[in-house]
């Protein structure tokens, strides 16, 4: 059990350095040569105006919200769906109320309209 | 045991005799042999992405008319060496203005999410990295790591086209991550594990795609979702977005974005076969007659997920260039008035049918199974018809009145 994790974790270890040895390779090797021109943000051509880290829309965090609910969710939902064979038939409906109750949150949204990209 | 049966642990228990033979501590060993062995994968994992872009070049020029790479040897299959060669070499400009650390953070946290996926993906019932009990989850959140790249990727670089590929990657994955995960509930249902050795086991005499079809598909268009690529590939978007988030990017930094791209089609690919196409196996039983028993060695078995696999990052590739890129506002609600919906019917529907059916004889379990899918996908296919109809009938209606009046 522990070694399962160890070797996750071994392998996060090296997932992290295969990308990082052609990057740190492309920086010995490449040529470096700056100048403001270049380096300025790309704009098709036309300079920035104003800040480039603009405000997300409102619409994003609705969902985002939305999201949220039903993450939550379906972690709750997998100790059930993997002992569901084990399980008698009432717990199975029980989880079915569950997932009704948030189909009705669903429901409530999209007769809100929150669910509309406006 | 000998080397074809079960070549991982024969080479394990040799090296590790071997590091142990040389007074090292038995877990210095053990970790030296896991770190061998995970270099070994890696290699492998990074050799067959630098022939997946030589299949993606290659099938885009088929799909296009062209013919695609063809100078630098034989069928042009060295130019993925090339392109690796140009890009290594290429000047590495960053954007005045970036936030340096996310922005050099970010290409290697979207190799190393793919990465990371490759621990778990069972090659073969003896080659696999690790077979975690909780499988399924570590996907799931492995898979959301390299939006997570995307996000910082597009909110580090200081640039407006790059900002709004992120902003619209962050809807992408708060909306198809539920179906997803929904329909990643149904394969753990059926096989009652969330382990992918578990679950391919599970699929030896019948696929989970047969008893429900319906979460297969859907699973591979949230996967497509997931993986931002056409039609769902807002966050690139070459037309509006020029390049989307990584349009900052230049030689090495974005290969890897570039390469982790298609090592995650491929590698979703293969995490289709394992939750609905039988992983490895999947013989309906033909391995037990007596003539076909060579499918259960783990190099024949490793053969059969690679080509699953392929066919899945074939099928992703053949959606990517037949199909137009599509809104973002339809892109929500597509997902959250259609899959998540259909996702969580088909999730009740296998709940109750696994626990009904579960008595009866095997052919009886498949068909009501099947037969319950089909039936939905019937009804969902009317609904829509009806609400077509509807949206049709209205749209007629109003240039008419417009000649009454």
């Amino acid at each position: 059990m522990q070694s399962e994790w160890l070797y996750v974790g071994l392998f996060l270890l090296v997932g992290i350095i295969v990308p990082v040895v052609p990057l740190a390779f492309a920086a010995l090797i490449s040529p470096r040569k700056p100048n403001p021109i270049k380096q300025s943000t790309y704009e098709c051509g036309i300079e920035t105006v104003g800040d480039s880290w603009v405000q997300f829309k409102a619409q994003y965090y609705i969902f985002a919200l939305v999201f949220l609910v039903f993450d939550v969710e379906t972690v709750f939902l997998f100790p059930w769906a993997l002992s569901l064979k084990q399980l008698p038939l009432y717990v199975v409906m029980e989880g079915i109320i569950f997932i009704a109750i948030l189909v009705a949150g669903l429901v409530y949204t999209w007769r809100k309209g929150l669910l509309e990209w406006v | 045991m000998n080397f074809l049966n079960d070549p991982i642990n024969f080479v394990a228990s040799w090296l590790h005799g071997l590091l142990t033979g040389w007074r090292l501590p038995d877990g210095l060993a053990t970790v030296i042999v896991y770190f061998i062995g995970i270099v070994v994968l890696v290699i492998f994992a990074m050799t067959l992405d630098i022939g997946l872009v030589w299949v993606e070049r290659k099938v885009v020029a088929r799909f296009q008319d062209r013919l695609g790479p063809n100078r630098i040897g034989p069928f042009g299959l060295i130019q993925p060496v090339a392109d690796i060669i140009k890009l290594v070499i290429k000047e590495d400009i960053t954007p005045a203005g970036a936030d340096k650390i996310i922005y050099n953070i970010a290409p290697v946290l979207a190799a190393m999410s793919v990465i990371a996926l490759w621990a778990i993906l069972p090659l073969s019932s003896k080659i696999f990295g690790v077979d975690l009990n909780v499988a399924v989850l570590y996907l799931v959140a492995a898979g959301a790591l390299g939006t997570l790249a995307i996000i910082m990727a597009g909110w580090s670089s200081n640039n407006k086209y790059a900002l709004l590929g992120a902003f619209r990657m962050v809807a992408n994955i708060v909306s198809y991550e539920i179906p997803m995960v929904v329909t990643l509930l149904i394969p753990v249902i059926l096989a009652d594990t969330m382990s992918v050795q578990g679950i391919t086991q599970a699929q030896s005499g019948m696929w989970f795609a047969i008893l429900s079809p319906l979460a297969a598909i859907i699973f591979l268009i949230s996967a497509i979702a997931e993986l931002g690529r056409s039609p769902f590939d807002l966050t690139e978007a070459e037309s509006e977005l020029t390049a989307g988030f990584n349009v900052e990017y230049s030689g090495m930094k974005f290969g890897w974005f570039y390469a982790s791209e298609l090592l995650h089609a491929f590698t979703y690919g293969g995490f289709m076969a394992v939750m609905f196409f039988g992983g490895y196996g999947g013989f309906f039983g033909l391995e037990t007659i007596p003539g076909f028993h060579w499918l259960t060695n783990p190099f024949v078995e490793a053969l059969v997920f690679i080509a699953k696999g392929m066919l899945g990052y074939w099928v992703i590739m053949w959606i990517k260039y037949s199909m137009p890129r599509i809104r973002i506002d339809h892109m929500l609600a597509f997902n959250w008035k259609f899959l998540t919906p259909l996702s969580l019917v088909v999730l009740v529907d296998t709940a109750v049918l696994s626990k009904l059916l579960s008595g009866l004889p095997a052919w009886e379990y498949v068909l009501g199974m099947f037969l319950s899918n089909v039936i939905i996908a019937v009804i969902t296919v009317e609904i829509l018809r009806g609400y077509g109809r509807k949206q049709r009938l209205a749209e007629e209606r109003l240039p008419a009145q417009a000649v009454h009046n």
